[in-house]
C-alpha cells in the first residue's frame, strides 16, 4: 500500500516521535517529541534551571542548547553593569545557570548576543526539517527553515532540559497559499500582516501554518522568517515554509551547517520535506500577492490593520458585535478618529528593530529609503540590530553611516523597544511606527502607542513624520 | 515530588467562592528567579489583614484549605501552586477547581480534592466549632474525614495515581528513556549540535 500523502509539517512531526500517544477512552494521549534545538534566554529560564537542580537532575543534552541574552539587555553602554536590579538578576542568574550546566551562552559584547531567533540561523543551527523549541512565542520564525518550531512555556523548558523531549498532542494544518508577485515597496511584512488581518487574531489556533505559492517561493530568507515569526500573531502554534534552493544556499557555509558528505546527506533529507502531492490540509486560505499594498495597524492587536491607502476604520461598520466592542477600546486608546487617512497619521518615534524586521536585509531596506534624506526633525528614529553580528556586518557596509547621517540613533543589538522590559521605552502617550510584532496596549511602554509596519515604511515615516508609503519618498508628491 | 497517599493536618476554612490565581499570588511575585520560597506570596493581600484566617491561630499552621467553590480561576501563573506548596498546603478542598489550576497542583504535587458543596459547608462548620480540628484525606480511598463528617471526594484515575507515586512530568517522561536514548542512537550525523563552539 502506497503511504498516505503527508504535509510538510506531518513529516518533521513524524520523524521526530519517540513515543506514541495511546487511544484510550476515545481520547489520544500526546506523542513524546525529541527536541533537536533548544534555545534559552534569560527571562523564562531561571525557574527551569532551579528545577533541575532542586530533582537533582542533570541537563540531558548540553550539545543541543544554547544561551543569549536579549530580553532585558540595554543597546546602549553595554559595558556598564545593566542599571534595573530585576533584569540584572535574570541575566546574572542565566549565566551562573550556564556555567553550571555547561550550555554555550552569548553574552552582551559577544558577536552572536543577540535576539535568540536572529542568532539561530546566523549559526547555522537553524536547519531545515528539525524541532526547535525555546521559552519564547516568537520561536515560530525558524519555520522559515522547513522546521516546526514552537513557543513554549517555563515548565515545558524545564522538561527538554531534563529529557530533550516533550509531549505533544497533534495539531491540525492551514495552507497559507500566497500566488502573485509583490509590488515595489510592498514587502514580506505586509503579506503577514494582511494574513492576521484576514483570519484574525485567533484564526490559526490549533493549526500549524505552511505558506506556499508563488509569492513566497520569491522570497528572501530573511524575509520568510519575518512571516513564520508573526504566525504566532494569528494564534497559530507555529508557521513553516518548505526549504527549497533558496533555504540551503542560505545555509551553506554558516558555522554549524554541515559540510562534506553530512551536507549531501542533510541536502537529500531536506528535499524530501515538502508537502506531497494530494495531501490534505484541514484549512487553507489564498492570498493574492499582486493586491497586496503596503500594511499599517490602526488598532492594539496585530489583526487591526489596513492598507496604508485607506482610513481609520469606524466601529460602526464591524458586524461582529464583540469586533465592534474591541475596536471601539483600541480608536480610543490609539487616539485616533474613525475616517483619518492612515497617511494623516504622525508619530513620535520610529523604531526598526525586533526578531521580526532587525536582519541584514531589513536594515539595507531601511538604508535605501533615507539615503541622502533628512529625518523629520520632530521624529526620534531608533535602529537596533537584531544581533551584534547583523549590527557588525551593517557597519562593514557603512548602513551605519547612513543611519547617522539622516539622524537615527544606532544602538546595540537586543529586544530593545519591541516590549517594555529594558530601558528603551516609549513614553506615556507616544505613537510609533514600529518594525517589531505586537501592538498591543503598553507593549513598547506604559501608555504607548503602535503602528507595526515593515522595514521600508519605518523609513519613509522617518522621512515624513507621518505613516508613509516608500512610494510617498521616492517620487515627488503631484502637484 | 513526595508522594502522597494519606494525609492529616489542620483544616483551614476559607470562605469564599472565586478565589482566582491573582489573590493567591499577586503579580509582583512573578519577577522572581526561584521556583521555591513563595510562602510569604501566598494571599499575600490578604494577610495585610490581622483578621484573615491565616494571620490566626491555629489556622496559620494548617495543611488542608478548605475553600468555596471556583478555586484558581484567572491567570494561568503555575506560581499559584507553588504559593501554596511552599506555605505548607498538600491539599486544597473545593466543589469546582479551575482546570489549569487543577493540572498545575498535580504537576507539583497539590491534592485538588473534589468535595461536594454541601459537605464542604459542614466541613466549615466542624473547623469554625473546633479550630484546630484536623482533617484526613486519603487517596486510597477517596475519602475525607473531619470531625463527625465522613465523605469522598471525586479526582481522575490518572492524577490519583500521578500523586500517589509522586510522579512529576519529566519523571514520567524518564520512563521512556531507554526509548529516548535509542531516537538519539538514530538520528542523522548532520544534525547540528551546539558544541564544541565553532565560531
Ligand atoms: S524581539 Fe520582541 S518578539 Fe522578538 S524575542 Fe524579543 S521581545 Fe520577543
Amino acid at each position: 500500500m502506497a503511504e498516505k500523502p503527508l504535509t510538510l509539517a506531518e513529516k518533521v512531526w513524524r520523524d521526530h516521535v519517540v513515543v506514541r500517544g495511546e487511544d484510550k477512552d476515545g481520547q489520544r494521549s500526546p506523542d513524546l517529541i525529541y527536541i533537536d534545538l533548544h534555545m534559552v534566554h534569560e527571562v523564562t529560564s531561571p525557574q527551569a534551571f532551579e528545577g533541575l537542580r532542586l530533582a537533582g537532575r542533570p541537563l540531558r543534552r548540553p550539545d543541543l542548547t544554547i544561551a543569549t541574552e536579549d530580553h532585558n539587555t540595554p543597546t546602549l553602554e553595554i559595558d556598564k553593569p545593566i542599571a534595573d536590579p530585576i533584569s540584572r538578576k535574570q541575566v546574572d542568574t542565566l549565566r551562573a545557570n550556564a556555567e553550571e550546566f555547561g550550555v554555550r551562552i552569548h553574552s552582551l559584547g559577544d558577536e552572536n548576543q543577540g535576539i535568540v531567533h536572529v542568532v539561530g540561523p546566523q549559526l547555522g543551527l537553524t536547519q531545515p526539517g528539525m524541532t526547535i523549541v525555546c521559552g519564547d512565542s516568537h520561536t515560530s520564525t525558524h519555520g522559515a527553515f522547513g522546521s516546526l518550531a514552537m513557543g513554549i512555556g517555563t515548565s515545558e523548558v524545564e522538561h527538554v532540559l531534563a529529557t530533550q523531549t516533550l509531549p505533544l498532542k497533534p495539531f491540525k494544518t492551514m495552507a497559507i497559499t500566497v500566488n502573485g508577485t509583490l509590488k515595489p515597496g510592498v514587502s514580506s511584512k505586509d503579506i503577514i500582516l494582511a494574513v492576521i488581518a484576514k483570519i484574525g487574531t485567533g484564526g490559526g489556533q490549533g493549526y500549524v501554518l505552511e505558506y506556499r505559492g508563488s509569492a513566497i517561493e520569491q522570497l528572501s530568507m530573511e524575509a520568510r522568517m519575518t512571516i513564520c515569526n508573526m504566525s504566532i500573531e494569528a494564534g497559530a502554534r507555529a508557521g513553516m515554509i518548505a526549504p527549497d534552493e533558496t533555504t540551503f544556499e542560505y545555509v551553506k557555509g554558516r558555522p554549524h551547517a554541515p559540510t562534506g558528505e553530512d551536507w549531501e546527506a542533510a541536502v537529500e533529507y531536506w528535499r524530501s520535506l515538502r508537502t506531497d502531492e494530494g495531501a490534505q490540509f484541514d484549512a487553507e486560505v489564498i492570498i493574492d500577492a499582486d493586491e497586496l499594498e503596503p500594511f499599517v495597524t490602526w488598532g492594539t492587536n496585530p489583526g487591526q490593520g489596513v492598507s496604508l491607502n485607506d482610513v481609520v476604520p469606524d466601529p460602526k461598520n464591524f458586524h461582529d458585535p464583540g469586533e465592534r466592542e474591541s475596536a471601539e477600546r483600541a480608536l480610543q486608546y490609539m487616539d485616533l478618529e474613525p475616517g483619518t487617512a492612515m497617511k494623516d497619521i504622525r508619530v513620535d518615534t520610529v523604531f526598526l528593530g525586533s526578531c521580526t524586521n532587525a536582519r541584514l536585509e531589513d536594515l539595507r531596506a531601511a538604508a535605501e529609503i533615507i539615503r541622502g534624506r533628512q529625518k523629520d526633525p520632530d521624529v526620534r528614529m531608533i535602529v537596533v540590530p537584531g544581533s551584534h553580528k547583523v549590527r557588525l556586518d551593517a557597519e562593514a557596509e557603512g548602513l551605519d553611516e547612513i543611519f547617522k547621517d539622516f539622524g537615527a540613533e544606532w544602538r546595540f543589538a537586543g529586544c530593545s523597544m519591541c516590549l517594555g522590559m529594558n530601558p528603551d521605552q516609549l513614553a506615556e502617550g507616544e505613537r510609533c511606527a514600529s518594525t517589531s510584532n505586537r501592538n498591543f496596549e503598553g507593549r513598547q511602554g506604559k501608555g504607548g502607542r503602535t503602528h507595526l509596519v515593515s522595514p521600508v515604511v519605518a523609513a519613509a515615516t522617518a522621512v515624513r513624520g507621518t505613516l508613509s508609503a516608500p512610494s510617498d519618498v521616492l517620487q515627488p508628491v503631484p502637484a | 515530588m513526595e508522594p502522597i497517599t494519606t494525609h492529616t493536618g489542620i483544616g483551614v476554612p476559607l470562605k469564599q467562592g472565586n478565589v482566582d490565581t491573582d489573590q493567591i499570588i499577586p503579580a509582583v511575585y512573578l519577577k522572581r528567579v526561584t521556583k521555591t520560597g513563595f510562602d510569604d506570596a501566598l494571599f499575600a493581600s490578604w494577610r495585610k489583614k490581622p483578621e484573615f484566617i491565616l494571620n490566626q491561630e491555629p489556622y496559620r499552621h494548617g495543611s488542608v484549605l478548605v475553600a468555596g467553590p471556583d478555586f484558581g480561576t484567572g491567570s494561568s501563573r503555575e506560581h499559584a501552586v507553588w504559593a501554596l506548596r511552599d506555605y505548607g498546603f498538600k491539599v486544597v478542598i473545593s466543589s469546582r477547581f479551575a482546570d489549569i489550576f487543577y493540572g498545575n497542583a498535580a504537576k507539583n504535587g497539590v491534592l485538588a480534592a473534589k468535595v461536594a458543596q454541601p459537605d464542604v459547608e459542614l466541613i466549615w462548620k466542624e473547623l469554625e466549632k473546633e479550630p484546630g480540628t484536623e482533617i484526613t484525606v486519603s487517596l486510597e480511598d477517596c475519602t475525607v474525614r473531619c470531625g463527625s463528617v465522613d465523605t469522598t471526594f471525586d479526582i481522575d484515575n490518572y492524577t490519583r495515581w500521578r500523586l500517589m507515586e509522586g510522579l512529576d512530568d519529566i519523571s514520567l517522561t524518564l520512563r521512556h528513556e531507554d526509548a529516548i536514548t535509542r531516537f538519539e542512537e538514530t538520528r542523522p550525523g548532520f544534525k547540528p549540535k551546539t558544541l564544541p563552539v565553532k565560531v
